[in-house]
């Protein structure tokens, strides 16, 4: 049994048909990566997933369990963390408050204390602004900050849209740095990128999404490699 | 200027913080929920009268105490601004117009004002002395020049308490820190694990336990009731709120307080002041306004890198 199993989702807004009976899967202690161009529905993707958005049709299983219908606030609870397009920092709060909104559903005071300072380890930019405003950190610290919050969650699957999105080619190495650590660290990811090469580079397996269909997936490398995904995603 | 005449302004200035700390109490029910759920509740000033209803009414038939009268009255304004929040608002939550919400906060204030029409009858109710959450004779000071009523004491240590209290609570518990989370970004909220139907109750509440706490402080200083008593005092909170920033704690506060001095004052200096005040209230907050478009506190959307 696949850790995520999605089958043909549909989703709409209003009249437009988003997603078009999208199906896939991710394993345990995979990088799997969704990739295509602007509106394919990457982002509807993920945020029917966590519940912001509600699904038409289909079905989605998280470790066996049905999630379709599980609202947006208990999904974080039941083990995936989201770090949304546009990281969505809290920019009136603390680098420091919005790491403990992270831990929310958390009660363990001793283990939260523990994440902390493993976050602050891992981004030792955080906590030298901890008491900063995250609204006054650059671009890539607010990622940053973004993953930080979503891992604080201990989640046994994160889902993230576009993590280098408008970074500068520095943080964008960095980033992905980031992500080949949490993943080896066991959490399982999927990874929605507009940057394929990258995305590709550091995933086990990809999808490509196109206006709302799954049109091509497989093993990451041999897409890499894959004349038409060069051509169309590649820029080759 | 001679003591006398300095006194008598400080006597003024005196009143007008008394008025507009209640002003601010109501404010900062407005601007709590503005901030967290995003509507106007026209209907709040409403819930003010029907805390002071409450309080009168325990009073007079079951005879209780001040104090239990005034509990009796934040419960039931608790419970009522939870219920109208879940009946009325809560559906329209998703509406694609913000004027759907709008206009059925202001059905709920003539419900409010009706139903209390038909209970209580067209008043005005009074209160003895004895009733007032607060009696006894004023404080006076340099020999006589200046009297401080007793109520007046209480409301600025009411609001000073509820003001500490309100940011303690916003800025220093989990559940306030949600709070922000949820005014800033509802969806990022949610997928932090934030109920946000739950705290935009938990907001509503607050709200309305403060409505009664002004109900029953307006009443004891003002004594006379009738269901409109809430209406005017609510517009004037507003306009507090939006003075102020709406969405802004703080500015609520200032807000509301400003206000009653500028009413105040308007009333005693300005020949037939006392029917242009409103008049030179809303006057101040279309210059405020022009010259902040936030509000005091406003805050200004800060551009991200
Ligand atoms: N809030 C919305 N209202 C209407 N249509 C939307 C909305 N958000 C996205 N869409 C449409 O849904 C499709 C998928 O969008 P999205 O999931 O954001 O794509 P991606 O993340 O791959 O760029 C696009 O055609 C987009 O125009
Ligand atoms: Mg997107």
């Amino acid at each position: 049994m696949a850790m995520l199993e999605v089958t043909d989702l549909h989703v709409y807004y209003g009249v437009i048909h988003a997603l078009k009976g999208l199906s896939f899967q991710v394993e345990k202690g995979e990088v799997v990566a969704l990739i295509g161009a602007n509106g394919a529905g990457k982002t509807t993707t993920l945020q029917t997933l966590t519940g912001i958005l509600p699904a038409k049709r289909g079905k989605i299983l998280f470790e066996g369990q049905d999630i379709t219908k599980v609202p947006a606030h208990k999904i974080v609870e039941m083990g995936i963390a989201h770090v949304p397009e546009g990281r969505r920092v809290f920019s009136q709060l603390s680098v420091y408050d919005n790491l403990r909104l992270g831990a929310f559903t958390r009660k363990d005071k001793v283990e939260i204390e523990e994440s902390l300072s493993m976050i602050y380890r891992r981004f030792p930019r955080l906590e030298e602004r901890k008491n900063q405003k995250a609204g006054t950190l650059s671009g890539g610290e607010q990622q940053m900050l973004a993953m930080g919050r979503a891992l604080m969650s201990r989640p046994r699957l994160i889902v993230m849209d576009e993590p280098s999105m408008g970074l500068s080619p520095i943080y964008v190495n960095e980033i992905f740095d980031i992500i080949k650590v949490v993943s080896e660290g066991g959490t399982t990811v999927l990874l929605v990128e507009q940057n394929a090469k990258k995305a590709l580079s550091i995933a086990n397996r990809a999808y490509v999404l196109e206006t709302g269909n799954i049109i091509m997936e497989g093993d990451a490398q041999q897409l890499l490699h894959d004349e038409k995904v060069q051509k169309a995603y590649l820029g080759e | 200027m001679n003591f006398s005449t300095f006194m008598s302004f400080v006597s003024y200035l005196k009143d007008g913080i008394s008025l507009g700390a209640v002003y601010a109490i109501i404010a900062l029910g407005y601007t709590m929920v503005y901030g967290i759920a995003k509507m106007l509740n026209f209907a709040h000033g409403d819930v003010i009268m029907v805390g002071a209803y409450i309080s009168l009414t325990m009073m007079t038939k079951t005879g209780a105490p001040p104090v239990v009268a005034l509990l009796v009255a934040i419960v039931g304004c608790t419970l009522l601004g939870v219920t109208i929040e879940f009946v009325a608002y809560r559906p329209l939550r998703k509406a694609s117009s913000p004027l759907a919400v709008l206009i059925t906060a202001i059905g709920v204030s003539y419900l409010l004002q009706n139903l209390a029409l038909k209970i209580f009858g067209a008043g005005p109710e009074s209160i003895r002395d004895e009733q007032k959450i607060i009696s006894g004779s004023p404080v006076v000071l340099f020999n006589g020049q200046l009297a401080i009523s007793r109520i007046t004491i209480l409301i600025v240590i009411c609001i000073i308490i509820i003001m500490c209290a309100l940011t303690w609570f916003v800025n220093r518990t989990r559940r306030g820190h949600a709070m922000l989370a949820v005014s800033e970004d509802r969806d990022a909220a949610q997928l932090m694990g934030v109920n946000v139907n739950g705290t935009i109750s938990l907001t509503f509440a607050i709200g309305s336990a403060l409505a009664a706490v002004a109900g029953v402080l307006l009443f004891s200083a003002y004594p006379s009731l009738t269901p409109y008593t809430g209406s005017m005092p609510g517009i004037k909170a507003f306009v507090a709120a939006v003075f102020g920033g709406i969405g802004s704690i703080p500015g609520a506060m200032i807000g509301g307080i400003l206000l009653g001095i500028i009413e105040n004052l308007a009333k005693a200096y300005i020949p037939s002041g006392s029917q242009v005040s409103d008049a030179i209230v809303f006057a101040v907050l279309i210059f405020v306004l022009l010259i902040r478009p936030a509000g005091l506190f406003g805050k200004n959307i800060q551009e991200k890198v």
